[in-house]
């Protein structure tokens, strides 16, 4: 780090984009009418896919459960809204490949009726176990975009004596501004909510790192904390990625995370402030996470802002209330650095979009790529120290295990390369596409094992068999004899008793 | 008597340290990189690759008369396994060419024979005599053993459909 740096605090990695959160940020949030229907897909958090419990044609409750966790990492899914389970079946997912995931449908009765709650008015007083379960119950994801399961990582941090928590309010996105919206409207909220994780986790201070160029939001939950000594409000530099979990523990703590580890294992754990208030919701009322505020944003869009929205609402109605002034060029889901570019509008919002991005031709135009000229621009922007063109370099000839010796597994696919780069070389494409040739050829492997012990398996069983039947017939064999020395030997008998009289 | 049994143990006892020995002095040396190799292979005998099993097409593969694509259950992970292994030319075009498959029961054809299971290398088919059979997604290497076998053509390999979870972003076309 150098002198200039140390001085004004701002880190030597990242970049410093236009934030174009203006004018949706100031926006008074508000409340989307509820849509006719609702698609919720099965899969919208890290981990397997729920289980419908539901039937089609089965009428359903606001906040009923409809699907079960599919396994230990996963969520359930709560309806949104009452009204009618219309069909199960498959829809467009929200995700860059447009292939389909399976979904619930809703049609909304309109009445809008709440089914039983259990909320608790003293959380402080359950267990911690208790805690990670309503809170595994109500479906809560972490909401900055990873939607892993939060209740599994509180676990994870109550095994490992978590000292710190950390209450991520980065938001380093540009156009992003639902978790600033979050922190200005429901700062006692997420407070409460990081209270109630920290208790959860059994943590001793919870330091909330919100970035600089969100001042009402510092002013709101620096007014909500007064009371609490141990929730610190912590304002750090607007440089991206300040919202990666990394470089925010290593801005706020000076620790920086291993690579091959998690960020319990250096004694934090790190929590998104959308994510502390759906845990609030849950615990003190017994809302399940079906409803988030999304931020509609992008030169395409008349009245950008932050919207109210259930889950499953589709992409095409969010704009359609907001209005566009003229047709979006691209699509995306969440931020314009690390977002999901979609295929269409008729895909739904998940528990993890914090955005939807309508750009116009001017923001979507893509500048033709380049050759490399070696000038090192994405190496100095790397927050995580890589040399992102020797990589690229590597995964161009195909040597994903080459890129693999230069960190590949390290990189967040945080897009600084590819933003800085000025040969417009798309290198997070290069990156995910070598992370998951990777992840395939991992899994074949795997696979090749599993087939292994199953031909193993096979052999022990044809042999265990053989050696059944081969009993089976010695035993046979023993009792045939048996019973014909009996029969001799009753013949015998009856020859001497007949010779005797 | 007691001289039959003695010589009878004594010879036992000798011919069968002679036997011990020849083993170990007269051992014929397997070439370990076959091991190494076969202990790559999925081991399940399919014989798609067309030599007798794992173990024949791993004497191939080390004899050069085989390419490090030669087996279509282990795909590309293999291939490329067995190429660094040997230092072979490795085409991947061939092995992408078909896509993993698996094999699926025809319901309304299936007579319930019981023969499939028995070729099955993995065990990957549930049935009994007279009731349907049904594979078990799972298990299944797609070697297609229980397609030839099936006298009624109630077996058949579909291809796996690509879902989310499994999908890759595609390359970049190059600048």
């Amino acid at each position: 780090m150098g002198l200039m740096e140390r001085l004004f605090k701002t880190p030597a990695w990242g970049v410093h984009p236009d934030d174009r959160k203006q004018p949706a940020a100031a926006v008074p949030l508000r409340v989307l009418p509820m849509p006719e229907r609702l698609y919720i897909p099965l899969l919208q958090h890290v981990g397997a896919p729920a289980r419908p419990v539901v039937l089609v044609g089965q009428p359903v409750l606001k906040g009923q459960l409809i699907a079960e966790p599919g396994g230990n990492i996963s969520a359930p899914i709560h309806a949104p809204t009452s009204g009618t389970v219309i069909a199960i079946g498959d829809l467009t997912a929200p995700h860059p490949s447009g292939l389909t995931l399976p979904a619930i449908t809703i049609a909304a009765d309109g009445a809008d009726r709440w089914a039983e709650l259990h909320g608790c008015d003293d959380p402080f007083a359950l267990a911690p176990e208790e805690i990670t379960r309503r809170t595994a119950a109500a479906g809560v994801v972490g909401l900055g975009g990873a939607t892993f399961p939060s209740a599994v990582k509180f676990s994870l941090g109550k095994r490992l004596d978590v000292g710190t928590l950390i209450v991520n309010g980065g938001e380093c996105e540009p156009y992003l501004s639902s978790d600033d919206r979050v922190m200005r409207d429901f700062a006692d909220a997420v407070v409460d909510g990081v209270r109630i994780v920290m208790h959860a986790i059994g943590a001793r201070q919870a330091l909330v790192g919100i970035e600089d160029n969100k001042p009402e939001a510092i002013a709101a939950m620096r007014r909500a904390t007064e009371a609490y000594a141990e929730v610190k409000v912590c304002p750090v530099p607007a440089r991206y990625p300040m919202g990666s979990d990394k470089q925010l523990i290593q801005t706020l703590t000076g620790r920086e995370v291993p690579a091959d580890a998690r960020a319990a294992e250096v004694g934090v754990l790190v929590h998104n402030v959308s994510t502390c208030a759906a845990v609030h919701r849950a615990i003190r009322k017994g809302i399940p996470l079906i409803e988030r505020i999304v931020t509609v944003n992008g030169g395409a869009v008349k009245n950008p802002g932050n919207l109210w929205a259930p889950i499953g609402t589709l992409i095409d109605d969010l704009l359609n209330f907001c209005g566009v002034v003229e047709a979006p060029a691209r699509l995306i889901l969440g931020g314009p650095m690390m977002g999901t570019p979609l295929p269409h509008g008729r895909t739904p919002i998940v528990k993890g979009a914090s955005g939807i991005l309508a750009f116009n031709a001017a923001e979507a135009a893509v500048p033709e790529a380049g050759p490399c000229i070696r000038c090192g621009s994405c190496a100095k922007a790397c927050p995580m120290g890589l040399l992102p063109m020797e990589m690229a370099a590597h995964i161009r000839a195909d040597s994903f295990k080459g890129a693999e010796r230069f960190g590949l597994a390290d990189c967040i696919a945080c897009g600084c390369c590819a933003y800085i780069c000025p040969a417009h070389i798309p290198l997070v494409q290069y990156f995910s596409h070598a992370k998951g040739e990777l992840s395939a050829q991992e899994r074949a492997s795997l696979r090749n094992d599993a087939t292994k012990r199953l031909v193993e398996a096979r052999a022990a069983r044809i042999e265990r068999e053989t050696q059944e039947k081969a009993a089976a017939a010695a035993r046979r064999k023993a009792e045939r004899d048996r019973a014909k020395a009996a029969a001799a030997a009753l013949s015998t008998t009856v020859t001497a008793e007949e010779i005797s009289s | 008597m007691i001289a039959a049994i003695l010589s009878l143990t004594l010879l036992g006892t000798l011919l069968g340290f002679g036997l011990g020995f020849a083993d170990r002095i007269f051992k014929v040396e397997s070439n370990p990189l076959i091991d190494e190799v076969a202990a790559l292979m999925p081991g399940s005998n399919c014989g798609q690759c067309g030599f007798p099993g794992c173990s024949g097409a791993a004497v191939a593969l080390v004899e050069g008369r085989a390419a490090a694509a030669v087996c279509p259950p282990g795909g590309k992970a293999l291939a490329s396994a067995l190429a660094a292994k040997l230092s072979l030319e490795l085409d991947l075009s061939k092995v992408a060419d078909r896509g993993p498959q698996i094999a699926s029961v025809a319901e309304d054809i299936c007579i319930g024979c019981c023969r499939c299971i028995k070729v099955c290398p993995t065990d990957a088919i549930l049935g009994a005599a007279k009731q349907i059979h049904n594979v078990i997604r799972e298990a299944c290497t797609g070697c297609g053993n229980c397609v030839e076998r099936c006298p009624t053509e109630a077996m058949t390999l579909q291809p796996i459909p690509l879902t989310v979870q499994h999908w890759v972003w595609p390359k970049p076309a190059l600048a």
